[in-house]
C-alpha cells in the first residue's frame, strides 16, 4: 500500500479552502453531494496495485506530486497555440476551457436555438437550474471509484450540455479542455454533464491537449444521460501533454432505445487511464464503444471499460486498439455484465494490440460475467506485431522499410479511424497519428 | 542482366539450393521446372531478398552489381520484381496508394519525377485495361478479399506498372483457370522487350504453351540438371521428373 496520508492531506486542505470560498454560493444538494464524495474519497484514498482495478496502473506518480488547484493559476496562452486544438469551422458551438476556466475568448458567442443549452458549469450552478441536481454526480460512482469522488468533492467547473426532446443537433459540440504549464503542476477537474431529451440527437466532442510539455494533472468525469430513443455519437481527443496526467471517467446511462457511440482516442499523457461505463437500462439499446491508443517512450494508458446490460434486446459493440512503441505500457480491462433476465443480448468485444519494439508491454484482460442463459456474447484479445509477409511483400515493390512499418501501422489504425463518422474528429486524428508514426512521416501524409 | 554463380542457400537450418549457376540476358525468357521440394520458390526468395533465407555460398550479380548485398527494396527499385507465389494480404492499405508509393520510390531511385495522382491514375487504368481487371479492385485494400485468380493478375498488374528489368514470376500459373492462365500469360507476353528478362518458375508445362520460353531448366535437389530449349519442356511432360533426373544420371556417368 502506498503511503498516502500526507498526500491526501493536500486534497483535504485544498477541499477546505475550496469550501471555505464556496460557502452559500452553490446549491445546498451540491455542497452535501461534495461533501460526501470529499469525505469517501478521505475513506478510499488513492487507490493502490493491490486493488483489483488498478492492478496494472500505478498511481504513485500523481499521488506523490504536490499539486495546486488550477484556479490560483491563470495562464495567458501563447498566440496561435490554442487554435491549434479549436475544430475551427467545423464545431456549431465551442466551450474552451483554459486550465480549468472557461475562456469566453475561444468559446463560441452565441447559444444554439430551440432550447438547447450549452453552458459552463459555474454559470449553471449560480442559475442552480432545477433538473441539474436530478443529473449531476447521479451516474458516475463517487462512492467507489476514488478519482470520481476526488472530482465531485472539487466540482466547479466543466461544459453542460442540455438536448430538449426532439430536437437534433446538426452541428457537433466541442469541449475544449487546455492546459498550459507555467511551471508548478496543477491539478483540475473538469466536470461535464450531458443531458439529452427523448428522441433527441446530438454529437458531442471532447477534447483534452496541452500546449506545451508542462507537468499537470487532470482528472475529469463526463455523465451522458441518454433519453428514451436518443441518439448520441461522443468522442474523446486525449492529447495532453507528455508529461501529463490524465484520469476520465466516462458514464454513460442508457434509456429504452437508445443509440449512444463513443470514440477514445488516447495520444498524450505520461500516465492515463480512462474508465468508460454505459449502463443499458432499458430493453433496445445500442451501445458502440470504440478506442484508440497510441502510445511511445515511457507513456503508460489504461483502458477500463465496462458495459453493463441491464436489460434485454440490447446490442454493445466494442473495439479497442493499440499501438505501442519503445517502452510503453498499455492495460486494457474490457467488462461486459449481462444481468439476470438480460435475455437476447448480443455483445461484441475485441481488442487488439501492435507492439512496435521488443519493449513495449501489453496487459489485457476482456471479462464476460454473463447471468442470463439466451445471450450472444464473444470476445477477443490478440497482441501482435507488424506481419513480416506484409513488409517483406511492400519492400519487395520498391517501398522503404520505414515506409512500409508506417503505412502498415496507420493500416492498423484505420480500423478505428474509418469509424469516425465525423469528418472533424477523423481529420484531426489523421493529423495526430501521422505525427506520430515513428519514421518517415511524409511518407503517409497523402493517405 | 542477371548472373547466378554456384548460389547456395538455406531455410531454417536446411540446405535447399546447393550449387545453383543460372545466366540471364536482357530480352530473354527462362522457364525454370521441377519437382515440389527442388528449390524452385527458394531460388526466387532468395533473389527478391527474403531475410529468412541465408546465401551460404556463391554469388548473384544484377547487371554487374551485388545483388546480395541489397535490401529487398533497393532490389526492386533496382528493377528487380517478383510475383508471389502466395501474394500477401495487406488490410487497411488500398492498391492505389500502395502501387504510388512503390512506383514513386522507384522513379526517385531512377532519377524520374514522381507521378502525381493524375498521371498516376491514367497509367493504372491504362495497365488494368490490359489485364482485363474489374476497376474497382484498384480502391480496394491489397489482396484483400481477393480470389485466387484475382490476386494473381494483381501480381502481374503491378509488374506491368512497377516495369521491372527482370520479372521473377513464381508459381503464377497455380491455381489459376484456363481463362485466367490466358489473361495472365498474354499480359506477360505483351510485357516482353528487348530490355527485359523474365523468368518463369512453374510446376507444370501448361503456362509454357502460353508463355514460349527461350530456354527451360530443371531443377532437381537444388541444382539445375538440365538445361534445353522450349522442347525440353514437352519432354518433361510426357516422362515426367523422375525420367529427366535418371537421364541426367545416366549420361553423367
Amino acid at each position: 500500500m502506498i503511503d498516502v496520508t500526507e498526500e491526501k492531506d493536500l486534497y483535504l486542505s485544498n477541499f477546505a479552502l475550496l469550501e471555505k470560498s464556496l460557502s452559500g454560493k452553490e446549491p445546498a444538494w451540491l455542497h452535501r453531494i461534495r461533501k460526501e464524495a470529499m469525505a469517501r474519497f478521505a475513506e478510499l484514498g488513492f487507490p493502490s496495485t493491490r486493488n483489483e482495478e488498478w492492478r496494472f496502473t500505478n498511481v504513485a506518480p500523481i499521488v506523490k506530486t504536490p499539486f495546486k488547484p488550477t484556479s490560483y493559476q491563470p495562464a495567458d496562452p501563447a498566440a496561435g497555440s490554442i487554435e491549434r486544438f479549436t475544430l475551427g469551422r467545423w464545431a456549431g458551438y465551442q466551450l474552451v476551457f483554459i486550465n480549468g476556466q472557461l475562456s469566453k475568448e475561444y468559446s463560441s458567442p452565441q447559444l444554439l436555438s430551440r432550447g438547447v443549452q450549452v453552458s459552463n458549469l459555474a454559470a449553471a450552478l449560480q442559475s442552480d437550474a432545477g433538473w441539474l441536481d436530478s443529473h449531476l454526480a447521479r451516474y458516475a460512482s463517487y462512492k467507489k471509484h476514488p478519482f470520481v469522488a476526488l472530482n465531485t468533492a472539487f466540482i466547479t467547473e466543466g461544459a453542460l450540455i442540455n438536448i430538449p426532446k426532439d430536437t437534433v443537433v446538426e452541428e457537433p459540440i466541442h469541449l475544449l479542455f487546455i492546459s498550459i504549464g507555467n511551471g508548478e503542476a496543477t491539478v483540475s477537474h473538469p466536470r461535464n454533464l450531458i443531458v439529452a431529451g427523448p428522441n433527441s440527437q446530438t454529437t458531442v466532442i471532447e477534447s483534452y491537449a496541452g500546449v506545451d510539455d508542462g507537468i499537470y494533472f487532470t482528472n475529469a468525469v463526463t455523465e451522458i444521460v441518454a433519453g428514451e430513443n436518443a441518439v448520441i455519437d461522443h468522442y474523446k481527443l486525449q492529447r495532453e501533454s507528455i508529461r501529463a496526467f490524465h484520469v476520465a471517467t466516462l458514464q454513460v446511462q442508457q434509456a429504452r432505445s437508445t443509440n449512444v457511440s463513443t470514440h477514445s482516442i488516447s495520444l498524450g499523457g505520461a500516465l492515463v487511464r480512462n474508465d468508460v461505463n454505459a449502463v443499458l437500462d432499458g430493453e433496445g439499446c445500442d451501445c458502440v464503444l470504440n478506442g484508440l491508443y497510441m502510445v511511445a517512450g515511457r507513456q503508460h494508458v489504461d483502458n477500463h471499460t465496462r458495459i453493463d446490460h441491464a436489460k434485454p434486446h440490447c446490442s454493445s459493440r466494442e473495439l479497442y486498439k493499440g499501438i505501442l512503441d519503445d517502452k510503453a505500457r498499455a492495460v486494457f480491462n474490457g467488462r461486459i455484465i449481462v444481468r439476470p433476465g438480460a435475455q437476447k443480448t448480443d455483445s461484441k468485444q475485441t481488442n487488439k494490440n501492435l507492439l512496435l519494439s521488443e519493449e513495449a508491454l501489453v496487459n489485457t484482460n476482456p471479462q464476460l460475467e454473463i447471468y442470463a442463459d439466451d445471450v450472444k456474447c464473444t470476445h477477443g484479445a490478440t497482441i501482435g506485431q507488424l506481419s513480416a509477409d506484409a513488409l517483406f511483400y511492400m519492400r519487395s515493390r520498391g517501398i522503404g522499410l520505414g515506409t512500409a512499418r508506417n503505412l502498415l501501422t496507420h493500416a492498423f489504425a484505420s480500423d478505428i479511424t474509418g469509424r469516425i463518422k465525423l469528418e472533424a474528429v477523423r481529420a484531426e486524428l489523421e493529423k495526430s497519428l501521422v505525427a506520430r508514426l515513428p519514421q518517415n512521416q511524409k511518407d503517409v501524409e497523402s493517405i | 542482366m542477371l548472373e547466378i554463380n554456384n548460389l547456395h542457400a538455406r531455410v531454417e537450418g536446411k540446405q535447399i539450393l546447393q550449387g545453383i549457376n543460372l545466366k540471364v540476358n536482357a530480352g530473354e525468357t527462362h522457364a525454370i521446372m521441377g519437382p515440389n521440394g527442388s528449390g524452385k520458390s527458394t531460388l526466387a526468395q532468395v533473389l527478391a531478398g527474403r531475410e529468412s533465407y541465408e546465401v551460404t555460398k556463391g554469388e548473384v550479380l544484377f547487371e554487374g552489381k551485388n545483388l546480395l548485398e541489397m535490401t529487398p527494396e533497393d532490389r526492386a527499385r533496382e528493377g528487380v520484381f517478383m510475383a508471389f507465389q502466395y501474394p500477401v494480404e495487406i488490410p487497411g492499405v488500398s492498391n492505389t496508394y500502395f502501387l504510388k508509393a512503390a512506383l514513386n520510390a522507384i522513379r526517385k531511385h531512377r532519377g524520374l519525377e514522381e507521378l502525381d495522382a493524375i498521371d498516376f491514375l491514367k497509367l493504372v487504368k491504362e495497365k488494368m485495361k490490359l489485364m482485363e481487371m474489374d476497376q474497382s479492385l484498384i480502391s480496394r485494400p491489397v489482396n484483400e478479399g481477393f480470389s485466387g485468380g484475382e490476386k494473381k493478375r494483381n501480381e502481374i498488374f503491378q509488374m506491368a506498372v512497377l516495369d521491372p528489368k527482370l520479372a521473377i514470376l513464381d508459381e503464377t500459373d497455380s491455381g489459376l483457370d484456363i481463362d485466367a492462365l490466358k489473361i495472365v500469360a498474354n499480359s506477360v507476353n505483351a510485357l516482353r522487350s528487348k530490355d527485359r528478362a523474365t523468368i518463369v518458375i512453374t510446376h507444370y508445362q501448361r503456362l509454357l504453351n502460353y508463355i514460349i520460353p527461350d530456354f527451360v531448366h530443371v531443377l532437381s535437389n537444388g541444382r539445375i540438371i538440365r538445361s534445353g530449349g522450349k522442347e525440353l519442356a514437352l519432354e518433361l511432360e510426357d516422362k515426367g521428373y523422375a525420367r529427366a533426373d535418371e537421364v541426367v544420371t545416366a549420361s553423367s556417368q
